[in-house]
């Protein structure tokens, strides 16, 4: 049920994210979803990517100091008010958001959202309980 | 007619307590005075202090070793870190009911160097002061506005017991507010400053954005100290604030500021001899050099109580200049210093060695990260960035850990210098490493 993410610490500077996209893109690593997260010093890219494994062995060759971690990738229509019902599973529970990023499915109707909860094994259980689909790591990778 | 003659004539004697200073006594008899005097001390702290007994032991010597002035190079050093060593008291030669006053400064480990001052103590230190301001020409019926630090620092209150000594009206402004600095300035028409030549390089741009012309006001005269500053330092503040500019030198260990001044020559400081016997020596050997030669500033009360100290390397280098000052004053001066022999930084008046940096930065982590402390200099204040690398062990994908952990940064440094200081995260390797070894200090600030 848990969704490898692949995070990088870069320095919000210009250029500071175009080398290790370059060192992914020459090894073939294909990048299926992203978000960056920003202060005024500092920014953390967020990504999800089909071998996080190899990705983070790249960019830790060439020191960059990068961190897995375990996210859910929840699949929902996407139209109005998709967002909101999958979230109304878990009022009352307690659980708490950590922070999320969303992208449309391009095979159609559906949108993906990928949260990072505090509990994720409790987020899990709310979430199944309510009957929304979580995605496993191929059905979120497959092309 | 020189300078110093015009002051005081403009005066009454009994307004110019500079005519019965000893700042003008035969060499001879200033020569006699300093062996008496540095024998009772070395006697002093003998008897008194533990550390300085052992010492002498080690090297066979007992006060009566002193014969001559010549002799102070036989005696053992003392060095900043036997005053860490013996935290907080240890170097104490007075008990504690005789003791009027502490003053602390920062030390390297998060502990500060605490000093101490009998009651004869404070009237020595008060009595140099009078002397510097003195010889700067300041006198009664002068207002000065002291705008060091009051508190733990020694500036503020050595600065401000020395002007009410002096009998001239103390405006205790304390550090800090720039704009209620200059009003209190105008409003009550102060003739004098006393802070760090930046911070009142901070106060003229200050003034100059509020529309207040400095050339306007009665203020005729800065002693600025606490920090090394630099003859094109002093042009800068004369021609934007049409001030006579002095400098002031001085440290807590020895007293605080007073050991050291100029007169209106400006062609060194004159040190207080009679109370502080300078010294050079050879940084690397510790050998004693002639005046004249350039080298590391050696200092000796002779007449501190309290905590006396033998021998003191300053690690401030500098020359004791040869040859008579032309305001007759018979007391030698040491060329202003510039640099010093160890990797001391003076930010905002305070000291900061790098090394305070890393043990704040390993209360943290628990390893050190790679580190660089980056000075600049921006409206006349010191600004010190600290950059820290992130390391795997200290990356989060969470911004809020990240912010905690900048948070927890922030404050341990604050802690442990005593002043404020930027602390930016960033990438690895992303500090410039030269033979392995990061270079951990890079100073832009002008000079």
């Amino acid at each position: 049920m848990k969704i490898q993410q692949l995070s990088l610490f870069a320095e919000n500077k210009p250029g500071r994210i175009s080398t290790p996209m370059r060192l992914l893109a020459l090894e073939g690593i294909d990048i299926r979803a992203l978000f960056l997260a920003d202060t005024q010093q500092y920014g953390i890219v967020r990504m999800i990517v089909a071998d996080w494994e190899k990705a983070a062995a790249i960019l830790q060759a060439h020191e960059y100091v990068v961190k897995l971690t375990e996210v859910l990738a929840v699949e929902v229509p996407d139209h109005p008010g998709g967002l909101a019902d999958l979230l109304a599973a878990l009022d009352g529970s307690g659980i708490n958001i950590e922070y999320m990023y969303a992208f449309p499915d391009l095979r159609g109707g559906m949108a993906i959202l990928i949260f990072r909860f505090n509990d994720p094994d409790a987020a899990i259980n709310y979430l199944q309980k309510a009957g929304i689909n979580l995605l496993a790591t191929d059905e979120l990778l497959k092309d | 007619m020189n300078a110093t003659l015009e002051t005081i004539l403009e005066t009454s004697a009994s307004d110019c307590p500079a005519l019965s200073l000893p700042d003008y006594t035969p060499v001879d008899e200033l020569c006699a005075l300093q062996l008496q005097r540095l024998q009772a001390v070395v006697e002093r702290a003998c008897q008194h202090v533990e550390l300085f007994r052992a010492r002498m032991k080690e090297r066979g010597l007992t006060p009566a070793n002193i014969h001559s002035l010549a002799d102070i190079a036989k005696l053992p050093f003392t060095k900043k870190s036997d005053l860490r060593d013996t935290y907080p008291f240890g170097l104490f030669a007075s008990p504690m009911k005789e003791i009027v006053r502490l003053h602390a400064s920062s030390g390297t480990t998060g502990k500060p160097i605490v000093v101490s001052y009998t009651q004869a103590d404070l009237d020595v230190w008060s009595s140099v002061l009078v002397r510097c301001l003195s010889g700067c020409g300041l006198h009664r019926g002068d207002i000065i506005q002291v705008a060091y630090g009051y508190g733990l620092f020694t500036g503020g209150l050595g600065a401000h017991y020395g002007a009410e000594a002096l009998g001239a009206t103390v405006v205790p402004a304390s550090g800090g507010h720039a704009d209620r600095q200059i009003m209190l300035m105008r409003d009550f028409g102060v003739t004098a400053m006393c802070c760090t030549p930046t911070y009142f390089l901070h106060l003229i741009d200050r003034a100059a954005e509020l529309g207040v012309d400095l050339k306007q006001l009665p203020l005729r005269a800065g002693v600025f100290g606490a920090e090394p500053w630099t003859d094109s330092m002093r042009a800068h503040i004369e021609k934007m604030s049409g001030i006579e500019a002095f400098d002031i030198y001085g440290l807590s260990e020895i007293i605080g500021p007073g050991v050291g001044c100029e007169c209106r020559y400006h062609q060194g400081l004159h040190i207080f001899e009679d109370h502080f016997y300078p010294e050079i020596i050879d940084a690397e050997t510790g050998e004693p050099l002639p005046d004249g030669r350039e080298g590391e500033l050696v200092l000796t009360t002779l007449s501190k109580q309290a905590m006396p100290m033998i021998r003191y390397r300053t690690r401030d280098i500098t020359t004791i200049l040869t040859g008579r000052c032309r305001c007759g004053r018979t007391l030698r001066r040491i060329a202003r210093i510039g640099r010093r022999s160890d990797d001391m930084l003076i930010i905002r008046g305070v000291n900061v060695f790098p090394s305070q940096v890393e043990s704040a930065l390993l209360q943290i982590e628990g390893t050190l990260p790679h580190y660089q402390i980056v000075l600049t200099r921006s409206s006349g204040l010191d600004q010190m960035e600290v950059q820290v690398e992130v390391t795997p062990q200290m990356f989060n994908d969470k911004i809020g850990a990240m912010q905690e952990l900048h948070e927890k940064l922030q404050c341990a440094l604050d802690r442990v210098l005593g002043i404020r200081v930027r602390v930016a995260l960033v990438e690895a390797y992303s500090i410039e490493r030269s033979e392995g070894k990061a270079k951990r200090v890079i100073d832009r600030r002008r000079s």
